[in-house]
């Protein structure tokens, strides 16, 4: 277990930034447990959810943004759901990931980079590629052979298409993705 | 009922691993005399790899087709997909109750959305605008022996603020319409426990391990088979089932049905177009165990009046070896 120096890494700001993004207020969990208790992935985070939120209330910001558990969140909701203090947690939780991605302190690239590789396929054909998708993430990965193994299973049920659906409104929402990259340089 | 007329939102993974869902969904929607409408040249929603870009920019990538469906004026939107719902519901909800947000997201967006779509899942179309007393009259066939471990996976039910439908621990939504098309539905304690959701392609171990899990849990509840009502979960459920024998050492080989295909057996509907043939793990056998509603109530009358006969014959017995004691008795 890492130790902190709580003072020195303190980051008022930080606890500032994140409530405002999340519209959550953090000072309100009373470290219970139950997130921790209910979330599925909590083996293979570094800090469990409700560390996250330890963290989170005494301002940890490199902690936080570097750790590996904000991008192996999926987002499940049960800690949402079961959070006596009604705070949305699966939404700091999301906010974090926004904000490390901001950031540029990614620590999990593999996720990143698939979600990417998904998010370029709907910019340039307005809907997922599936086969697209997994091959620029193969290639971008260097996992060049990641599920290879599904290939002829999906292939001998016909459900792999070679050629992307493109949409005619395709350039309308390439157009969202470039407003949005526009604005949040404008935003710093 | 009245035929009401729904936008239908399939989203992308239903024209490609998920094709089997879209098919038996409009099969059963057919069958059920509920009318869809495909939006037209409707995108991507952006799904969980948008809102980890930010929260104005996915509800745009989702709101562009609420914009769409708006000008249909169905006022309803219904969606198989529960990650396309939830990002659909969210986009919507935020929208309709923050004016700010809803400026912001408009500003990315050609055609600003106004709030008039209300997403709702298939599911809950079925069990609240169709009904199980209508959904239970379209049965012309029983499939006996078929046990079935409903999975509704993470975020159909949950939050419960954006999901408004069924019961965020314990929902029940999936089990009703299944006894009501008459299938053995069993009491299922990982109906919500996450599969892995889109870890798949980035980090395949953590998916086959929660996979197993929920696998496992089937077996345990005395399933034969589990019903979903999403692609994510079909996948990492079929698809990955080879993946998790390899890694896990197991040897499961349990079918994985969206719930709309097994609505539809029941409904005599042909298994081709409800895509069973696109199943990874073989559901040949539930094909096969299929039987009409009148042989079903057949082999159960004989199998109760094999039962009467031998019980019939048990008294006999039992009342013959009396009258024999009787008889050494009284000798």
């Amino acid at each position: 277990m890492d130790t902190l120096n709580l003072t020195k890494s303190l980051n008022l700001s930080f606890i500032e930034q994140v409530s405002k993004e999340s519209g959550q207020n953090p000072s309100l969990c009373y470290q219970c447990g139950n997130c921790t208790a209910g979330c599925p992935y909590t083996h293979f985070f570094d800090y469990p959810v409700s560390q996250i939120m330890r963290l989170l209330q005494t301002g940890q910001r490199d902690t936080i943004l570097s750790s590996k558990a904000i991008w192996l969140c999926a987002t499940c909701e049960t800690c949402t759901t079961r959070c006596p203090c009604e705070i949305d947690v699966a939404m700091i939780m999301d906010t974090l990931r926004v904000i490390a991605r901001r950031e540029n302190k990614v620590s999990e690239k593999d996720v990143k980079l698939f979600y990417d590789s998904f998010l370029n396929s709907v910019k340039e054909h307005g809907r997922l590629f599936e086969v697209g998708t997994l091959l620029s993430y193969n290639l971008r990965s260097g996992n060049f052979f990641a599920d290879a193994d599904l290939g002829p299973k999906v292939l001998e049920k016909g459900k792999i298409h070679f050629f992307p659906k493109k949409i005619k409104g395709r350039d309308k929402v390439a157009k969202i993705f470039t407003r949005f990259q526009e604005k949040a340089k404008k935003h710093g | 009922m009245a035929e009401k007329e729904y936008a239908y939102y399939a989203g992308c993974s239903l024209e490609g691993t998920a094709v089997e869902y879209d098919m038996s969904m409009r099969q059963v929607f057919k069958a059920l005399g509920v009318s869809i409408v495909e939006p037209e040249d409707w995108s991507c929603c952006g799904s969980t790899p948008a809102h980890t870009v930010d929260r104005v920019f996915a509800a745009a990538l989702a709101a562009r087709n609420l914009t769409i469906i708006e000008k249909m004026g169905t006022g309803t939107v219904t969606v198989p997909c529960p990650s396309c719902l939830s990002v659909l519901k969210r986009a919507h909800l935020g929208m309709t109750g923050d004016e700010s947000f809803r400026n912001e997201v408009n500003e990315l967006l050609d055609e600003p959305y106004e709030g008039g779509v209300v997403p709702k899942s298939t599911l809950q179309v079925m069990l609240e605008d169709v009904g199980l007393d209508t959904i239970a009259s379209k049965v012309t066939h029983a499939l006996p022996g078929l046990v079935v471990a409903p999975y509704y996976g993470c975020i159909l039910t949950r939050p419960p603020e954006i999901a408004q439908f069924d019961d965020p621990e314990n929902p029940m939504s999936m089990d009703k319409i299944l006894e009501a098309v008459g299938v053995k539905v069993a009491d299922y304690a990982f109906k919500l426990e996450c599969c892995g959701a889109a870890f798949g392609v980035p980090k395949r171990d953590m998916v086959n391990r929660l996979t197993y899990r929920v696998l496992s849990m089937a077996l345990e509840a005395g399933a034969n088979c589990i019903a979903v009502a999403c692609p994510l979960c079909q996948q990492n459920l079929d698809l990955r089932q080879g993946q998790v024998n390899s890694t896990m050492n197991t040897s499961f080989n349990l079918p994985i049905l969206y719930f709309s295909q097994i609505v539809g057996l029941t409904y005599g509907l042909s298994p081709k177009e409800l895509g069973m043939d696109k199943l990874v793990v073989s559901a040949d056998d539930i094909v096969r165990s299929r039987i009409t509603i009148e042989e079903l109530a057949q082999r159960e009358a004989n199998a109760k009046a094999a039962e009467a006969e031998a019980k019939a014959a048990e008294k006999l017995k039992k009342a013959k070896v009396k009258e024999e004691d009787t008889k050494t008795e009284e000798t």
